[in-house]
């Protein structure tokens, strides 16, 4: 039991981080032509909508809520302090797992029930569909049987990413927990190590610095001005080469 | 005053003979490939005509360029806050139908089928599924008014002409229509830039040209909503968009594009103009009456002394500005102003001109009494039961302007965002120009007349001599007066070229696989 618990909550992470990084960094350098959203709304653009939207924003929410519980464990928690606040809490990301689930499974059968979309589709498209279905059932499922989650991640959960992190990987808090928790963890970095494997590459790339960008975009291929400026003939820069 | 430097053209709608040539070069060249077979980047349409996509000028439907709001350009279907929250679902993108699903046919059943007793055929097959399709739609279907009801009927231009008008236009004797050959305008204000939330499109500094960096583009999407000429496609299966690259390549050496090159009609014609960055935007956002002398504005002069030196201070090549002063382009643009904007109100700026079509509006219509002449005929001859007449045989030697056959607001809604004044001022010069000629060659053209025509429209008798000859006898070289791209001296400059030997070149070398 040690040692299964020992597997799945340390090497699994860390073979998952490294694999991640490493396998991201190289992808974005090398490959840079295949980081993409690959997005089919090109060939299907109605059922996209029931899909798509309600994932999307559903994984947005749980992704910063989730985020949030590790990084401010104790904004969370004196949050929760108000029974108010906490059920109000609960019940948001509950409805947003719901919509992320929903989401999900109309984008299964909108890859399966359109012709044409058979052509855009991969092996690990599958893959990535039913781990992340596998992964919002079961976080649902904790939500609804293990209440408060929002809480106990905070106290149980934060402290074991954070030994992860650290490198002083301290499980004694995490192994006594349910078994559903467990998969939920191993889920979570089971599809972490995949990311480079996989279209989920293009969550690493939001295009937040368009918020402030100008518009318009002129590039040079070098910069003129200084090469070609009237008043240095351009042969005074001797070419390397000779 | 920012000078920079432009890779501009004319397309001479007069001379298009709709042949399709330069759709070909294109696709044999670019777009022949997966993902890629239902792009057009050079596409012909028949105009009247719904065109590829279908009915792309309508921005009710397509959400495509900037849109005026308080004095102040945003884009219309695209932009910082609907880019970054449509992201997941653009609900302005066209999808795959609204173009056409590629297709091919399965020649090889014609060889391969065993003997039998019928003909073997080559059924049409998608080219994204491989299962038998029946064709529904094609890049050109309305060809030649081919369709006429469902398609030219449809054109959005036809908006605002009244039912009576858009009658006359269609019945079957009175039926006219001309070619309008597109590529990507390249324009001063992209829409297409200015949408793309990854920054993977861009101008070029050195000739204007607009690119998508493919490593950098993520698939979002909304290029193609964003250009109001839908001229960014998305490649389906590669996940990236791609769009018109003026050839680029082509371009730096010194070499006209593939489809200017290989153009049958000879209508194409490129040139470089300087024009002053700053004034791009107030151009951009001018009213809509005067969105076209804005844009002539952002063009410069070549032979003036201050935009000379203001470009060498910039760093333009003096083969640049060299090229300039000869540019076809600017003749047909500034000089001479016969070349118009495809659809101005659209706000990009577009850097590519048409001078718009006189040959197929010149003939007239005329309402008379045919009951007499019917009462005459044979009862077995076939007769129209109308009473209209197409008449060739006017008075004056072209007819008048406003006996035409199209209505001037149909191509004023096309070329001057419904200036009609501005396209008879163009006509006038087309048609003084013919006249001058005519007494010229034939002769059979008072003076007075001929000197009447030329001074209405503002012309010398040596002014329409050159356009005559930039018109009908141009060599090649004056028709695409291109300077090279001065990059040898720049890469010599950075790194020893030997070093890099064998590893340049573009295109994408690897195999493309869709995911990882
Ligand atoms: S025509 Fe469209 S794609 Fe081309 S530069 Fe203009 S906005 Fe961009
Ligand atoms: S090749 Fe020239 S003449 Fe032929 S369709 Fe194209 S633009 Fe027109």
């Amino acid at each position: 039991m040690n040692a299964l618990n020992n597997f799945f909550l340390i090497a699994l992470p860390y073979i998952a981080l490294a694999v991640f990084l490493v396998g991201s960094i190289y992808r974005y350098k090398y490959k840079g032509f295949q980081f993409s959203s690959l997005s089919s709304q090109f060939l299907e653009g109605r059922k996209l909508f029931y899909g798509s939207l309600p994932f999307h924003w559903g994984v947005l929410f749980l992704f910063v809520g989730h985020l949030t519980a590790f990084l401010f464990p104790r904004s969370v928690l004196a949050w929760n302090s108000e029974p108010l606040r906490l059920m109000i809490l609960e019940i948001t990301a509950f409805i947003f797992g719901i919509s992320m689930l929903i989401g999900l499974v109309n984008l299964l059968v909108r890859r399966y029930s359109t012709p044409r979309l058979k052509f855009v589709t991969n092996k690990m498209d599958l893959v990535i569909y039913l781990l992340l279905i596998f992964q919002t059932f079961m976080g649902l499922w904790i939500a609804y049987n293990f209440r408060w989650g929002s809480s106990w991640f905070s106290t149980l959960l934060t402290p074991y990413l954070y030994s992860i992190f650290t490198l002083q990987p301290d499980t004694s808090a995490v192994s006594l927990l349910p078994w559903p928790v467990k998969l939920h963890i191993i889920g979570a970095f089971t599809i972490i190590g995949i990311i480079p494997f996989s279209r989920l590459v293009h969550f690493l790339v939001p295009p937040f610095n368009y918020a402030w960008r100008p518009f318009q975009q002129v590039m040079w291929y070098w910069s003129k001005r200084k090469i070609r400026s009237p008043r240095t003939p351009w042969s005074v820069q001797r070419p390397k080469n000779n | 005053m920012d000078v920079r430097s432009q890779i501009a053209m004319v397309f001479h709608l007069d001379k298009c003979i709709g042949c399709h040539t330069c759709s070909i070069a294109c696709k044999n060249i670019w777009t022949d490939r997966k993902g890629a077979e239902y792009m057009w980047w050079n596409n012909v349409e028949t105009k009247p005509g719904t065109g590829y996509p279908t009915k792309w000028e309508d921005q009710e439907i397509y959400k495509g360029g900037w849109e005026k709001r308080n004095g102040k350009i945003n884009l219309k279907g695209a932009g910082k806050r609907r880019g970054l929250t449509n992201i997941f679902y653009n609900p302005n993108l066209p999808v795959i139908d609204d173009y056409y699903e590629p297709f091919t046919y399965k020649y090889l059943d014609l060889i391969e089928s065993p003997a039998g007793d019928d003909q073997p055929t080559a059924r049409p097959v998608s080219l994204i599924t491989g299962e038998p399709i029946d064709i529904k739609m094609g890049p050109n279907w309305d060809d030649d008014l081919g369709g006429s009801p469902d398609f030219a009927r449809n054109d959005p231009n036809l908006k605002g002409i009244s039912p009576e008008e858009q009658e006359v236009m269609f019945q079957l004797e009175k039926m006219a229509m001309f070619y309008l050959p597109r590529i990507c305008n390249h324009c001063l204000n992209p829409a297409c830039v200015a949408s793309c939330p990854s920054g993977a499109i861009y101008k070029r500094g050195e000739d204007g040209i607009v690119l998508i960096n493919q490593t950098v583009c993520r698939a979002w999407r909304m290029c193609v909503t964003a250009c109001p000429y839908k001229k960014s496609y998305y490649n389906w299966h590669t996940g990236k968009s791609e769009k018109c690259i003026l050839c680029y390549p082509r371009i730096e050496a010194g070499l006209a594009p593939a489809c200017m090159h290989s153009c049958v009609g000879r209508i194409r014609y490129l040139g470089v103009l300087l024009y002053d960055a700053d004034k791009i935007e107030p151009a951009a956002s001018a009213d809509d009456k005067d969105l076209i002398n804005s844009q002539l504005d952002v063009i410069l002069d070549p032979f003036d002394p201050a935009v000379i030196r203001a470009a060498k201070m910039n760093g333009i090549a003096d083969s640049t500005i060299h090229a300039a002063q000869f540019s076809p382009t600017y003749k047909f643009v500034k000089k001479w102003k016969l070349a118009l904007p495809l659809h101005p109100e659209f706000r990009t700026l577009p850097m590519l001109f048409y001078v718009p079509p006189l040959l197929p509006v010149m003939a007239t219509v005329k309402k008379v009494d045919n009951t007499e002449q019917q009462e005459k005929m044979h009862p077995a001859a076939k007769k129209w039961e109308d009473n209209w007449l197409y008449d060739t045989s006017t008075k004056e030697l072209w007819g008048t302007l406003d006996q035409i056959r199209f209505p001037l607001k149909y191509i004023a809604s096309l070329f001057s965002a419904g200036d009609e004044e501005l396209i008879k001022e163009k006509w006038r010069k087309l048609m003084a120009v013919r006249i001058h000629r005519r007494k010229v060659t034939v002769g059979d053209i008072s003076d007075e007349k001929v000197k009447e025509t030329l001074h209405d429209a503002g012309m010398t008798a040596e002014i329409a001599d050159e356009i005559y000859a930039l018109t009908s006898l141009p060599k090649f070289e004056e028709r695409f007066v291109i300077p090279a791209a001065h990059r040898e001296q720049a890469i010599e400059m950075m790194d020893f070229t030997g070093d890099t030997k064998g590893e340049t070149g573009f295109g994408i070398k690897g195999k493309i696989r869709r995911g990882i």
